[in-house]
């Protein structure tokens, strides 16, 4: 027992005490934004600098958004957390009041700065001739996308397939689960998480059309895959609004609560919107989203709020054991 | 006992099957460890040097690379200072419960590292036993460089106690009486006849401790709170840069890594290389 213990007091004499009075800022986010805050973070920074005299700097954290809540939940300081979705946030607040339940009415938009689409992603030239989701269906034509059960961006494009569908003139909830059934019998493999879905069709070079968040897919046709891949935007998707708020209790006790809620507000600004569209993500803000041109073509977009009545619903209905995705993949 | 004549060589056995086993054998070390190894090489440097070197020298891989030496060292002291004192207590005393505890010792071994360090996270997270505590002292224990320490000092315990323990058990108490009837202090004793006995034992597990610790994933993947250029180590930076399709850098990372185990792989076979000599020599 007495090793344990010396260890544990040592290791307790060390431990990284938070200072108040240096200025750290701790952002907690998910996966893709990490290049978007690493271009943000000193425009930001040096903002500050000129307006109070204080040097700040941001460090960033990445992972599976609902890792990272969990990770925040346990005691992992963020100052602000920039999440995928409002409902990993809404756990800080339900599971242990580290920010007020009222949050998301703190910040412009839903607190949401930025938001993304699903797109298709093709091989360059477009050899199958997609152009909307009805020609997913063509024969022959293999989809890639992870699978719903354990990767949040699969969801995203389980619900952007029913809910086009859905939303369409004439559409139905028949149709949709027909339209859904089939896109797939289309889909040879599904990764777990969609950065492997994403390797699986440009690395391995399996599929014909990969389901991805706009940004994802910007980044693959301007970047690791230049010339190689051509963006498609479908007539309509799925809207999605990544959330930010600052966490109440770790910002009052480092007293970062000023520089943590300015850092918020800038991503609003029009500078911080442009740097946004550069990213690959659509500026929430109309005006920064009508200067970045033609990059975001218009479509026509639905929420997971109308029509499929929320997440938790939409879990509810199609992703829990035994819900439409389990049902239509047992047909097979 | 009678002495038996040792058979001759390979009776028994026909000659196909031994060779049929041998190639066996060593296809399957090609194709399993030699060759995917020389792939990890091949790939860091398959856009050349320079995009080697440079990923390497790039600010949040250099700071990984200097956390992953620096809590390899903190935990291969706390392993050292454990496995010795736990080698000369279980070695020394005929406690009850003695191959208990010795089992226990192995515990580290045959838990999942990932199971590892979700202990310390209900240990020092904010729903934890001591969370509440450190929370109003303002400290902050896993999710930062303790974290870290510990969750890599619980994987690599045993190395350094399982490689003494039988040593201790051996080398007898008679060495120590001789040296304390003869004047010496325990603090003399120790370190002039206990610990000579055992250096080339405890080299060996402090090598075998080192490189585990460096190579740590899932136990540290679980306290680290994956905050860039803070609390990543080595092997959280290479999947972090994998996953960011900087393949090449990945790779260089990763070789680096892997150049640690061959490093580590050659100094263990000299310590026992030593160490046989030592045992014949005397």
């Amino acid at each position: 027992m007495k090793p344990f213990l010396t260890v544990f007091l040592f290791l307790a004499s060390v431990g990284a005490p938070l200072q108040a009075q240096s200025l750290k800022l701790l952002n907690v986010s998910y996966d893709p934004t990490r290049e978007l805050y690493q271009a943000l973070n000193p425009v930001f920074a040096a903002q500050w600098k000129a307006k109070t005299g204080q040097t700040v700097s941001i460090s960033q954290s990445h992972g599976g958004s609902g890792k990272q809540a969990r990770s925040v939940i346990d005691g992992l300081p963020a100052d602000v957390v920039t999440l995928a979705l409002a409902h990993d946030i809404d756990a800080l607040a339900s599971q242990r009041q580290l920010l007020p339940a009222t949050w998301q009415q703190r910040l412009p938009r839903n607190s949401s700065p930025y938001v993304s689409t699903v797109v298709f992603l093709v091989r360059a030239g477009n050899p199958r001739g997609i152009r909307d989701w009805n020609d997913l269906l063509k024969p022959g034509v293999q989809v890639i996308t992870p699978n719903p059960k354990t990767s949040g961006g699969a969801r995203w494009n389980y619900l952007a397939a029913w809910g086009q569908a859905l939303t369409q003139k004439g559409g139905s909830e028949a149709k949709a689960r027909a339209y859904v059934t089939e896109l797939f019998k289309r889909v040879p493999v599904l990764d777990s998480g969609a950065r492997g879905a994403t390797t699986t069709f440009v690395e391995r070079g399996l599929g014909d059309v990969l389901l991805a968040w706009e940004n994802e897919a910007l980044l693959v046709s301007e970047g690791t895959g230049k010339g190689k891949f051509q963006i498609v935007l479908p007539s309509s998707s799925i809207l999605a609004e990544p959330s930010v708020a600052w966490v109440d209790r770790v910002v009052q006790r480092k007293g970062t609560a000023a520089v943590a809620k300015a850092y918020l507000e800038f991503l609003y600004t029009p500078e911080a919107q442009a740097i946004i569209a550069r990213n690959g993500f659509r500026p929430s803000d109309p005006k920064a989203l009508k200067d970045a041109g033609s990059k975001f073509p218009k479509l026509r977009l639905f929420t997971v709020a109308d029509p499929f009545g929320g997440w938790g619903h939409a879990h509810e209905t199609h992703f829990k054991d035994g819900g439409t995705f389990d049902q239509i993949t047992a047909r097979k | 006992m009678p002495e038996m004549p040792l058979p001759a060589e390979g009776v028994g056995e026909p000659r196909w099957l031994r060779w049929t086993l041998t190639a066996l054998a060593l296809a399957f070390l090609l194709g399993f460890l030699v060759l995917p190894l020389a792939n990890i090489f091949h790939a860091a440097l398959s856009e050349g040097w320079r995009v080697f070197l440079a990923s390497l020298r790039d600010e949040e891989a250099a700071l990984a690379i200097r956390l992953s030496l620096t809590s390899s060292a903190a935990a291969v002291l706390l392993s050292t200072v454990f496995g010795l004192a736990a080698a000369w207590f279980l070695g020394r005393h005929r406690v009850p419960g003695h191959g208990l505890w010795v089992a226990v010792l192995d515990l580290p071994f045959a838990i999942s590292p990932v199971v590892a360090g979700l202990m310390f996270v209900l240990l020092f997270g904010l729903d934890g036993w001591f969370g509440p505590w450190l929370d109003r002292h303002n400290t902050q224990v896993i999710f930062a460089k303790p974290g870290i320490i510990l969750a890599t000092a619980f994987v690599t315990f045993p190395f350094v106690a399982r490689e003494l323990l039988p040593l201790v058990e051996a080398l007898g108490p008679e060495a120590e009486e001789a040296a304390r009837l003869l004047g010496a202090s325990p603090w003399q004793t120790f370190l002039r006849v206990t610990l000579p006995a055992l250096k080339w034992g405890l080299l060996y597990g402090v090598i075998l401790c080192a490189s585990r610790a460096m190579g740590e994933f899932g136990a540290v993947s679980v306290v680290s709170g994956h905050i860039r250029g803070e609390t990543m180590t080595l092997p959280l930076h290479i999947e972090a840069v994998y996953n960011e399709y900087q393949f090449g850098a990945a790779f260089a990372c990763a070789s680096l890594l892997s150049l640690v185990a061959l490093v580590s792989l050659a100094l263990k076979s000299f310590v026992a290389w030593r160490a046989r000599r030592d045992r014949e020599g005397t």
